[in-house]
């Protein structure tokens, strides 16, 4: 006989022991606007326990599991108030408590009794009262969305439980609905579907002669959103350009018609751009792409034997509302994207980078009502990230941050992950007759509508309505099943799945959507292990619960696997077939069926339609003209902007050396704090060759996309380059953070970006071998405003580099040798740092030149393949003063400059910096013959930088402060 | 070749690096999941070297390494000692660490003491960073003289290159008595410390790493298998060509225990 008691502990540090996390919740107080502050905060964690067990039992726990006997304290029940004011924080019912399932499994390890547990925390306050505390608890240690918080010690009855599902089959009444019924239904069930899908749905089961059951519109509305089918970009689109100040010549260009009105129709928009210059590069002798657009990620050769793929997702609207376990899962699913390309690569490497309002804009005042501070959404996912990434054994080599206050209510979170595999592992099929097979985490009722909910725009009541929408990550369930799914692949038998994906958005319904596309399945939904009872069939289908994939296996090999899966403790289910007579998804729930669609509808069965786009060019306002600042005072201001600041603070946070494979890490030079231009690390343990991971973002040139997204794809090659990657072999990614593209003029700055992409990867012979888009970026304010965000294109890319030994960082090697700035620099501030701190008179964004570019980037990678050069640095935020003065801060060595004034701050695209010993200077300058490139200056053996004719001096520890400080939090 | 024994678990994941370390070491390296070694402890008889990797092991639920040893405690300690009887070399890095202290594999009983039969209770904890932050970083470490670890004796590592990598949020090392702390030193057990300059989580004195009285088992939070080549090395492209002449110093310690073992460690 069990009984039901649930048992309290508390653990606290030991008196005269530290209280590092107490003191760090403090210290986050301490940076809020609060009446009074705490001057002390002890913290405790607290762990609720119901079971069978007696107080003997949980006192073995308390000292064997619970408690560190060095260091810990334990209390049973709940100690006496410590301070003025308690706050406790337990995860909501239903939230993922991941350290609540280990405890379980160590328990039962222990004492062979079965209990559950949950997990929460509890802080005592000095020095501040209730009231405040619970200021405190909302502004810096809980979210409500997925927290309780409460002012006492939380110690109840029994957990709560929940009942059974009995089975009902929701039919929706669809045909009798006319069209604002249709829509409005869309709207209220979550759907986010628009009146012509709508009716096309309807106009379906017309001629099916019934209603559809709620799971089959469900999984239509997944199947169909814009995360899943990603329409936009695959629509038919009708181009305008308004105005000619800065037109693209359409014609010529594959799937473009130019009309006889002057518009310009595309058939489908990234088939024409995007992957068409990908395949016009590969039918011109590019023949390393392994996989493009096809899989969960682009895949490229490595060498021989091994393919290396890369794959960049976002995931900003949960990351809107719950910071921490919006930017987790979103790295999470990332990585799973990776195990789920080919036949699984085995992730090695994870990028981040971050869009958010700037930290110190923002006050109780002006944040907008639903929006949480910038300072704590970035806080937040960078702690999302370093938990979900450190936790998995992902080196997170690469990122950046920008700031700009119209990501306030929707910031964006992009997360990258590489994976190297057996190349002969790089694509799977299902066969008919194979099983479905789900390995992983359990389901729950979290993440259901994930994917239509990150398709609709964000409105200040969001995380209310939404807050199922959002998810805490569970990484170790995450990394044993990776380490499953490798040892199935690496079978002695062979691999022991034919075909493998992740269930990210959409969950089952999308991932055995995809692989039994061309077969049919049949699901028994009941199979699912579920995290609690009471989950519909139709839950169950749609649920984005995290940490789980899909496999296609063969019978044969079904006792095999589920060995491996024993042995890693990881749980296996057998959800059906694949295969059906007619090609159809038949869900059944313990033997009932409750939906049947065929796949050629689902998939195909989408309307086609045509949007419109137009362009006319518009500079965006920028502040009158300001007092113009010396150049010394603009240098310090500049190094200090926020975008250019030093990211210590974050990258730091980021285990960016576990696997053992860093080359060339985020900071470099002589106490490694320089800013890298990019990461290298070695695939495989014991070769030479490297792989270089950068990144490129011009969003200061949003005013035209065309130009930003050149622009971008340019900084990504130098940022590569500069490192050592070879020109010649580097693939890129896109990824679009738009506002809402159904309005023609953000669609059209969407296609200008799109052309852009074309003609960048054709000049610098860089393909495109996976993307991703989010095309509903804006924020609806209560009081009626839209604040979209400024049009974001992330391009991130991987290139090879030949030989590790030759990489190149941009810290100042050595006094004495000669500094070299590569590349035009225009006579513009368009665009850059310099303008929008302190105004500019020409707002002309500066132009790539698409001839010269990939020669500069040729000629510095001969440069670097022939030792000549000491140390590379891009030009590029800030301008080349910047450039100088970070590679004079990571070197701790001095220079002075002969530069003319209009060079400085201008962000002209293309250039790279370069610190050539004077032994080689003459085997460069042959090298760079027939390229712009001017003598600068020198390094000097002393610890300022200088610009002699100008007067101006800078210490090394001025500028290293003032690029330190911004963002060292 | 002598063998080697990598233990893995659920949130290990250093596992490859560690791998790679003994395979470069010349050791014949292979990696067993926990569940297999709890099933039949014997297993682990069969090993010359023993490598507990970093990692999260179990999410470092509780606190780091709390639940992978609470799993260990009862059915792998004893095979643990008795390797240890044998002259078998473990190695523990950061999780691994943190396990071997909860485990009581360290600091082990007092020189000329026994092993107890059953896992003791920990005396020393490496508890949150000061700073209650994970932090990635390299730090400049020393190698105590009179060290009795046979990782870390005899090292002569010039100072630019006396360096290893951490990755951690729970390195601070405590000791659980002024006099225990006293007894590690006086005995030779200090393996390696963070120079006073460098010290990256507030650990009493500097301590990075400590290893038991028979100088066996090394526990140490700082990585030596992340920096097995030179290319490792955080600010490689500005080392001398004459620094670069010996090996990597994390090398230079898993060659010295494989050597060890094959020369000392019988199956």
């Amino acid at each position: 006989m069990t009984t039901n008691t649930v048992f309290r502990v508390e653990v606290r540090p030991k008196a005269g022991q530290a209280d590092p996390i107490g003191e760090a919740a403090r210290q986050r107080a301490m940076s809020l606007d609060l009446p009074s502050k705490p001057t002390k905060i002890d913290s405790a964690a607290i762990y609720l326990i119901q079971g069978n067990i007696d107080q003997q039992q949980l006192e073995m726990l308390a000292d064997q599991l619970l408690a560190d006997v060095v260091i810990d304290s334990a209390t049973f029940g709940s100690a006496e108030l410590i301070g003025e004011s308690l706050i406790e924080v337990h995860p909501l019912p239903g939230v993922m408590d991941p350290d609540a399932e280990v405890i379980e499994l160590a328990i039962r390890s222990i004492l062979g009794v079965d209990v559950q547990v949950r997990t929460g925390k509890r802080y005592d306050m000095h020095g501040i009262d209730s009231q405040t505390a619970q200021l405190v608890a909302r502004s810096c240690l809980a979210n409500p969305v997925v927290h309780a918080i409460h002012n006492q010690p939380y110690h109840p009855q029994a957990f709560p439980k929940t009942s059974p599902y009995e089975l009902r089959v929701v039919s929706v009444p669809l045909l009798e609905m006319g069209d604002k019924a249709l829509t409005s239904f869309s709207r209220e069930a979550h759907l986010f579907l628009s009146l012509e899908e709508m009716q096309e749905i309807q106009a379906h089961y017309k001629k099916l002669g019934r209603d559809p059951h709620d799971i089959e519109l469900e999984t239509l509305a997944q199947t169909w959103s814009e995360h899943c089918v990603h329409k936009t970009l695959k629509a038919t689109i009708r181009y305008c350009e308004d105005d000619s100040s800065a037109p693209i010549d359409m014609s010529n260009r594959p799937g473009h018609v130019v009309n006889d009105d002057g518009s310009v129709t595309i058939n489908n928009l990234l088939k024409s751009t995007i992957a068409a210059a990908t395949k016009e590069l590969m039918a011109d002798g590019i023949d390393w792409c392994l996989s493009v657009f096809v899989d969960n990620a682009g895949i490229i050769a490595f060498d021989d034997e091994t393919a290396v793929c890369f794959k960049v997702e976002t995931h900003n609207h949960p990351s809107a509302i719950e910071p921490y376990g919006g930017a987790a899962t979103g790295i999470g699913g990332c990585i799973r994207d990776i195990i789920g390309t080919g036949l699984a690569a085995k992730p090695i490497a994870a990028t981040d980078v971050f869009c958010v309002g700037y930290p110190d804009h923002f006050t109780a005042e002006n944040l907008p009502t639903g929006c949480l501070h910038p300072k704590r959404i970035l806080t937040e996912i960078v702690s999302g990230v370093r938990d979900y990434g450190n936790r998995m054994g992902i080196p997170t080599i690469d990122g950046a941050v920008w700031f700009d206050n119209d990501y306030v209510g929707n910031p964006l979170v992009y997360c990258g992950c590489v994976g190297v595999m057996p190349r002969d592992k790089v694509t799977g099929d299902p066969n008919p007759g194979d099983r479905i097979i789900a390995l992983g985490g359990r389901t729950g009722r979290d993440g259901i509508h994930g994917a239509t909910f990150s398709s609709s725009e964000l409105t200040d009541v969001h995380a209310d309505e939404f807050s199922h929408a959002v998810q805490i990550g569970n990484p170790v369930t995450e990394k044993k099943m990776l380490d499953a799914i490798l040892q199935a692949r690496d079978h002695e038998d062979g691999c022991l799945f034919t075909s493998i994906t992740d269930c990210g958005a959409g969950g089952f319904s999308s991932a055995v959507g995809e692989m039994g596309e061309q077969l049919g399945a049949q699901v028994n939904l009941e199979q699912a292990p579920l995290k609690y009872d009471g989950l519909s069939p139709t839950e169950i289908w749609i649920s984005e619960a995290q940490e789980r994939m899909v496999l296609a296996v063969e019978q044969d090999n079904i006792e095999k696997l589920q060995a491996i899966c024993d042995l890693h403790d990881v749980q296996m289910c057998d959800l059906g077939e694949f295969g059906t007579v007619d090609r159809e998804l038949i869900l059944l729930y313990e033997g009932t069926e409750v939906g049947r669609l065929s796949m050629a509808f689902l998939h195909d069965g989408l309307p086609k339609t045509t949007r419109q786009a137009t362009w006319s060019y518009s500079v965006s306002p920028t502040s009158v003209s300001k007092t113009k600042p010396s150049i010394t005072e603009a240098l310090l201001k500049l190094i200090a902007h926020p975008n250019i600041a030093s990211k210590h603070w974050i990258i730091r946070q980021y285990d960016h050396e576990v696997q053992g494979s860093s080359v060339v890490t985020p900071l470099v030079g002589a106490n490694s704090d320089g800013p890298s231009d990019a990461s290298v690390i070695v695939p495989v343990l014991n070769s030479t060759r490297g792989l270089a991971i950068g990144n490129g973002l011009a969003t200061g040139l949003r005013d035209d996309p065309y130009q930003m997204a050149i622009a971008a794809v340019d900084e990504c090659v130098r940022n590569l380059v500069c490192v050592g990657a070879d020109p010649k072999r580097i693939a890129i990614l896109d990824n679009f953070c738009w506002p809402s593209c159904d309005n023609p003029a953000e669609l059209g700055g969407l296609v200008r970006a799109a052309e852009g992409c074309y003609d960048a990867a054709k000049a610098y012979r860089t393909p495109f071998i996976s993307g991703k888009d989010s095309l509903n970026n804006q924020f609806a304010t209560d009081d009626g405003k839209t604040i979209k965000i400024p049009p974001t294109l992330l391009i991130s890319g991987m290139g090879i580099v030949p030989d590790i030994n030759k990489c190149v960082t941009m810290d100042i090697k050595s006094a004495g040798s000669i500094l070299i700035i590569v590349g035009e620099t225009q006579d513009t501030l368009g665009g850059s740092h310099y303008a929008r701190m302190f105004g500019c008179d020409d707002q002309s964004v500066p132009i790539v030149d698409l001839k010269a570019g990939p020669r500069y980037a040729n000629a510095i990678h001969s440069l670097i393949n022939n030792c000549l050069v000491d140390s590379v640095h891009d030009c590029s935020d800030g301008g080349l003063l910047v450039a100088i003065a970070e590679m004079c801060i990571a070197g701790r060595i001095g220079a002075s400059l002969e530069c003319s004034e209009t060079s400085l701050f201008s962000e002209s695209p293309s250039r790279y910096v370069l610190e050539v010993s004077s032994s080689n200077i003459d085997a460069v300058k042959t090298t760079l013959a027939d390229m712009p490139f001017v003598i600068i200056g020198e390094t000097r053996n002393e610890q300022t930088l200088r610009i002699d004719d100008k007067e101006c001096v800078w210490t090394l520890e001025s500028l290293s402060a003032a690029w330190r400080g911004t963002l060292d939090w | 070749m002598p063998n080697a024994l990598i233990i893995t678990t659920a949130g290990i994941n250093c596992d490859r690096e560690v791998v790679h370390a003994f395979t470069l070491a010349g050791a014949d390296v292979k990696s067993l999941h926990l569940n297999q070694l709890l099933d039949d402890p014997s297993i682990v008889d069969q090993f010359q070297l023993i490598g507990l990797p970093g990692g999260f092991s179990y999410g470092d639920a509780i606190a780091a390494g709390r639940i992978m040893a609470a799993l260990m405690r009862q059915r792998l300690y004893p095979a643990l000692v008795r390797a240890v009887s044998r002259g078998v070399p473990i190695i523990a890095p950061c999780n691994g660490f943190q396990i071997a202290a909860q485990i009581g594999l360290l600091p082990g009983p007092a020189p000329g003491q026994p092993w107890p039969e059953q896992a003791p209770k920990p005396t020393i904890a490496l508890a949150q960073n000061a700073s209650a932050r994970f932090v990635d970083r390299w730090c400049d470490v020393e190698f105590p003289n009179q060290t009795k670890c046979i990782w870390t004796d005899d090292l002569e590592i010039p100072q630019q290159t006396s360096v290893l990598p951490i990755a951690h949020g729970e390195g601070r090392f405590i000791a659980e008595t002024p006099e225990l702390l006293k007894q590690l030193q006086d005995n030779g057990q200090i393996a390696v410390r963070y120079t006073i300059a460098d010290n990256p989580n507030g650990s009493q004195d500097n301590i990075a790493g400590i290893c038991d009285a028979s100088g066996l088992v090394l526990g140490l939070m700082p990585h030596p298998e992340r920096y097995t080549r030179w290319t490792h090395h955080p600010r490689w492209g500005r080392l001398d060509a004459s620094a670069k002449v010996e090996q990597p110093l994390g090398l230079k310690m898993y060659k010295k225990a494989v050597a060890y073992a094959s020369e000392v460690v019988a199956v």
